[in-house]
């Protein structure tokens, strides 16, 4: 499903140039639930939002359902987003003027689905998360598991392919953080591809797999250390 | 096709701060409003300047004897000559391009201070005219009652007079017709066959309410002017500028009077169509000006709206970033903002459209109703192809204001509207 060959990214802010992907190598397959950890600063959200094709990188390969996805245009993009991947965030991301039902029917509404048709299938979700009866309340409403669970419906609505979630337990005490966690699984056990960017060991550890950045490069999958290839090295060679 | 969601997203947009919507509103609200009540008050005061005018042939000049300045053929410098009845001829036979001639023998003006009419025990002081019935073709009178002299009486000069309203007034019962009585003109009787009110306000002499219409021939004949012509009003045919006219006839005065061709003073005259041409580009600068400015107050208003859809583009940064990630195209964010934008606009604008014209059309009334349509003033309007063009360029204007927020926007990556958590 995912494909990743020898990544680079760096920004550059000013006159510095940040060197925050140094060359990643990673395969995600169709329906693995996979967790990316990391302490800040080493990169994972910069690959998330790669994978997400809500950025572009330096150098290498990406390749999306054997698709490379590389210098994209926005409108490109935004058209890949809304089919393939579904976004889960921290901190929820609601429309605040919207209520839940509609903010589920929002990403139907950029693919010009009716109102009425869009609709009837938020409530379909809306139903699947238990939050029927909450549907017609406004975002500031509802607490933080209840939002973070409409957010969870608005990334299943388009049926992707994947899905991304950004610390999705990061606002979230432990008890909601592990409802929200069974629900990914549930979520992959219909085939969806999830990815959970964290740094919470107990979240990671309910996932199939898990990739260990440091410093902008791998340094373990499953606990298993991957070696590297680092400028010193050669002088052994 | 209606979008609710769009419109939902505008109204939550300019709901979240309602003064700050209010003010920017405010600005477009009162640049547009100013434009109107500008438009309106210049149309008023063209309207009380050209009203005035009335019907009066905007194409005719004047023409009178003045004393020679050169000495010329023998004659001294500072001579006295008259316009005469044969001139009269010779102007028309000789310039093909007049289309109405008409002589005027000045006789006695209101101000002279004697009384010189007289009716039974009745008696005022007039401005007494003599006149060609071309003259009602140059400057139009409403005849009231009765007729305008005709060709008939200058044939035989026939001793009839047409009176101004106030004449009437002045001479006659109030239920009084006037027509067919007589009234005794510096000891000539004269029978009344035309009552007028003035319409246009120019006035040569002496105010037209109170003047007293001779036939021309008859009151030269009656007081005993020989065939002295005081002056000449002349206008052009259609398409040829009066002042060519004006020149040609100043010419054979000069030929005929023995004046030299180079002496301007020796003929007096007045153009109106310059007079009027220069009316019209006063008006014209007026409301070039009106423009200038108003559009320029309406720029300020506008410019307040980019910057406040700068604002909200900033504050609504994370919800732009989320819709973009969940699949919103970039030309959907655009059109987005420039919708908001033009909605903003157009709102404020119309509704200052609607009340800077009720308010113009206020003033217009009241006007009206209490008599008091000044001289500076009247029928101030604005009309609707003005409306309509103040209105697109305001529909223009706020999707160009919403151009550069919009571009803002989508320059935002999905990315940063989302890390600032």
């Amino acid at each position: 499903m995912i494909r990743i060959n020898n990544l680079h990214k760096s920004y550059t802010t000013g006159q510095n140039k940040l060197h925050v992907l140094k060359g990643l190598d990673f395969n995600i397959k169709e329906g693995e639930l996979v967790s990316i950890m990391g302490s800040s600063g080493s990169g994972k959200s910069t690959l998330l939002n790669i994978v997400g094709i809500l950025d572009n990188y330096d150098q290498g390969d990406y390749y999306l359902d054997n698709m490379l996805i590389r210098d994209m245009s926005e409108k490109k993009a935004a058209l890949l987003r809304n089919k393939y991947i579904g976004f889960v965030f921290q901190s929820f991301n609601l429309i605040s003027f919207k209520n839940a039902m509609e903010n589920v029917a929002l990403p139907l509404y950029y693919q010009k689905m009716s109102r009425k048709k869009r609709n009837i299938k938020a409530m379909e979700y809306l139903e699947k998360m238990g939050l029927t009866e909450w549907a017609n309340h406004m975002p500031n409403e509802l607490s933080g598991g209840q939002k973070q669970r409409v957010a969870i419906a608005r990334a299943l609505i388009t049926q992707p392919k994947i899905i991304l979630a950004d610390e999705p337990t990061g606002a979230l005490d432990t008890t909601t953080s592990y409802e929200v966690m069974s629900l990914f699984k549930e979520i992959n056990q219909l085939g969806i591809t999830v990815i959970i960017v964290t740094h919470e060991n107990d979240i990671a550890e309910r996932t199939d797999k898990i990739i260990r950045l440091k410093d902008g490069i791998i340094e373990s999958v499953n606990g298993k250390k991957i070696a590297h290839k680092t400028e010193n090295s050669l002088a052994y060679v | 096709m209606f979008d609710i969601d769009r419109w939902q997203e505008i109204y939550a947009a300019l709901k979240s701060n309602k003064l700050r919507t209010f003010l920017t509103a405010f600005g477009v609200f009162w640049g547009i409003f100013m434009l109107i009540i500008m438009l309106g008050s210049g149309k008023g005061l063209e309207n009380s300047v050209f009203e005035d005018m009335g019907d009066f042939a905007t194409n005719t000049a004047f023409i009178w004897a003045r004393r020679t300045t050169i000495p010329y053929e023998g004659y001294p410098r500072g001579r006295r000559y008259n316009f005469t009845n044969d001139d009269m001829k010779a102007l028309k036979d000789n310039i093909s391009e007049i289309d109405v001639l008409a002589p005027r023998l000045q006789g006695w003006g209101a101000g002279d201070g004697e009384n010189n009419v007289t009716r039974g025990l009745k008696t005022g002081a007039f401005t007494i005219q003599g006149d060609y019935p071309e003259m009602n073709k140059i400057d139009p009178n409403k005849i009231v009652n009765g007729r305008f002299i005709n060709y008939k009486d200058i044939e035989q000069s026939r001793k009839v007079c047409v009176i101004g309203s106030r004449v009437k007034e002045v001479l006659f019962e109030e239920n009084e017709e006037p027509i067919g009585k007589y009234i005794r003109i510096k000891g000539v009787y004269f029978q009344v066959v035309g009552l007028i009110e003035p319409v246009s306000n120019i006035n040569f002499g002496g105010e037209k309410e109170q003047t007293i219409f001779l036939p021309f021939t008859a009151l030269q004949k009656a007081y005993n002017f020989g065939n002295e012509v005081h002056y000449f009003s002349v206008t052009a045919k259609e398409n040829v500028p009066v002042s060519v006219v004006d020149e040609k006839c100043k010419a054979i005065i000069r030929e005929r009077h023995h004046i030299h061709p180079d002496d301007k003073q020796a003929v007096g005259g007045f153009n109106l169509e310059e007079e009027f041409a220069k009316m019209k580009g006063l008006f014209t600068g007026i409301s070039v000006l009106i423009w200038i400015v108003g559009t320029g107050t309406l720029m300020a208003g506008v410019i307040g709206v980019s910057n406040i859809m700068l604002i909200i583009v900033k504050e609504r940064t994370k919800e732009i970033g989320v819709q973009r990630a969940i699949g919103a195209t970039p030309y959907k964010i655009i059109s987005q903002i420039i919708l908001e934008s033009v909605v903003l606009t157009a709102l404020a604008g119309y509704i200052g459209l609607v009340i800077g014209v009720g308010l113009i059309e206020l003033i217009n009334y009241l006007l009206v109703s209490s008599g008091s349509e000044g001289d500076f003033f009247r029928h101030p309007s604005v009309d609707f192809n003005v409306a309509i063009s103040a209105l697109i360029i305001l529909i223009i204007s706020g999707a160009l204001a919403g151009l550069i927020p919009a571009q803002r926007a989508i320059r935002i990556k999905p990315i940063d509207a989302l890390r600032d958590e």
